[in-house]
């Protein structure tokens, strides 16, 4: 980041802003999270790959503001090799810690990433059936 | 490099010219207008220069003019000064649903007093409908408050039609013209209108001053209680050295607004052509002629405008957005809204208002980056569909 750009997120915010990981779609993915942010109106997609109860992949796709992105990116990497049970226990507060912090305001766009998350957890055990 | 800065309708760097003028009456002359000796009486005479060239700007007479802290407090004093004066011949006020929140939430305030307010629709461009302003009108209304130039969209009021109208009903109109004074030519006879806000920092002044022209024979209650200063309009000692620099900027608008409008006319609109030509799924907000000379505001499907802003400011460019993410309230911007705007389609807004210092090579430099901004963001945006 050039030095002289000050923003109102932390660094490591802004770098998985910049370069967020897991972008994009999945070729058929065992479960898929579609979530909508009832407070300001933006909406993140989360899809997994799953094998032995463990999650092999993940990768997501966001309409939202820098700290949804963030927050997406981050939740797509920490998932990444815990098994369900593991992944279930990821709470939004970890994901924004893992990230060094969001600002109060943006603490509900960390809760989008979580709820995408658990909704495409959802939608795996949904589709095992 | 300096980052590019598109903001000028948030506020302008005060212009060096200004800064000079406005330098000695920190420290030389220093005294309290009020005051009946040397020091004061300088003060005084300076206090009532500036208020001249203020006055000469907008065609107005030197006692017309009431210096504020800025255009809220301006739009505060004109609206809650009539509303107290006029009680007794009615409780009625009509104003438009894209309003600056500076009258907005004022007439929020005065409904919760027992003021009734009706809230004009505006069309697609965000214009007002002078007939509507005439329909509304009832016995009951005092004030008719309708913005001149807006800006988030930067669409133009029919001003002179509303206040053609106003005149004929007897009724008091009012229009914030913080967006406008000093980019384009104001008359307020003209516009016939009654009072008429103003703000120095959005014409090269300083921040902290503002003023609020008051037709004569005006009946509104005093701004603030106190000493005689501003005609016991509004009393509290004169920022001085705000309204010398206040003086300056209109006087250096004055001499410049007729070319600086064209030069920038003609950015702004390569500026949204360039992007109308270069990236798909876009809309220009507000009208396309109607306009003042300095502003671009344009949605971007299926983005979300923080993001677009936060990666502009990456690439050195300074923009703002009408999204509900970068709102305290989480709420889209009001005026898009109120045009029709779908919330996605507020998210995805993006304004830019150009200035004094804008460049050819700075628009240039915008029509390079944000292409690839829109196309990153659209990359992973689960709105677009493949
Ligand atoms: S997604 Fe709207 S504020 Fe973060």
């Amino acid at each position: 980041m050039p030095e002289n750009v000050r923003t109102l997120y932390s660094e490591k915010v802004m770098e998985h802003f910049r370069n967020p990981r897991n972008v994009g779609d999945m070729e058929k993915p065992d479960g898929i999270g579609h979530v909508g942010n009832p407070v300001c109106g933006d909406i993140m997609e989360l899809y997994i790959k799953v094998k032995d109860n463990t999650i092999v992949d993940a990768k997501f796709k966001t309409f939202g503001c820098g700290a949804a992105i963030a927050t997406s990116s981050m939740v797509t990497e920490m998932v990444k090799g815990k098994t369900i049970a593991e992944a279930l226990e990821i709470s939004n507060r970890a994901v924004a810690e893992a990230l060094g912090g969001l600002p109060p305001i943006k603490m509900h766009c960390s809760v989008l990433a979580e709820e995408a998350l658990k909704s495409a957890i959802d939608d795996y055990y949904a589709k095992r059936k | 490099m300096k980052p590019i800065y598109l903001d000028y309708a948030a506020t302008t760097p005060t212009h060096p010219e200004v800064v000079k003028a406005m330098l000695p009456y920190f420290t030389e002359v220093f005294g309290n207008p009020s005051s009946i000796y040397s020091y004061g009486l300088e003060a005084k005479e300076a206090l009532e220069q500036a208020r001249a060239k203020v006055a000469n700007l907008i065609g107005a007479r030197d006692e017309e003019i009431v210096f504020t802290s800025g255009g809220t407090e301006a739009d505060n004093s004109a609206l809650k000064g009539v509303a107290l004066a006029n009680e007794s011949k009615g409780n009625h006020i009509i104003t438009s649903s894209i309003e600056h929140h500076a009258v907005s939430e004022t007439c929020k305030f005065l409904e919760k007093r027992g003021f009734q307010v009706t809230y004009l629709p505006v069309d697609e461009y965000g214009l007002v409908n002078p007939e509507d302003v005439k329909k509304a009108i009832t016995v009951k209304t005092i004030l008719i408050s309708i913005m001149y130039g807006n800006n988030e969209v930067g669409t133009i009021e029919p001003i002179a039609e509303i206040g053609q109208i106003a005149k004929e009903a007897k009724v008091y109109f009012h229009t914030d013209a913080v967006q406008t004074v000093g980019h384009i030519p104001i008359a307020v006879d003209e516009l016939g209108v009654n009072l008429l806000s103003m703000s120095a920092h959005k014409l090269y002044g300083p921040k902290g001053v503002g003023a609020l022209y008051v037709r004569k024979g005006t009946r509104l209650v005093p701004f603030l209680h106190g000493g005689d200063q501003e005609k016991k309009r509004r009393a509290t000692t004169e920022n001085v050295p705000g309204i010398v620099g206040f003086g300056a900027a209109a006087e250096m608008a004055q001499r410049e607004m007729g070319q600086e409008a064209q030069r920038l006319t003609h950015l702004r609109d390569r500026l949204i052509k360039g992007i109308l030509e270069r990236i798909e799924d876009v809309r220009l907000n507000g009208h396309p002629k109607r306009r003042l000379p300095n502003n671009v505001n344009i949605s971007f499907n299926f983005v979300e405008g923080e993001s677009i802003l936060l990666n502009l400011d990456l690439e050195g460019i300074c923009v703002s957005t009408g999204s509900a993410c970068t709102s305290a309230s989480l709420e889209p911007s009001a005026v898009l809204l109120a045009m029709g705007l779908s919330h996605e389609l507020a998210h995805g807004s993006l304004r830019m208002t150009l200035g004094k210092w804008t460049t050819e090579e700075e628009i240039n430099q915008v029509l390079e980056v944000l292409p690839r901004v829109i196309a990153k963001l659209r990359a992973m945006s689960p709105l677009m569909k493949k």
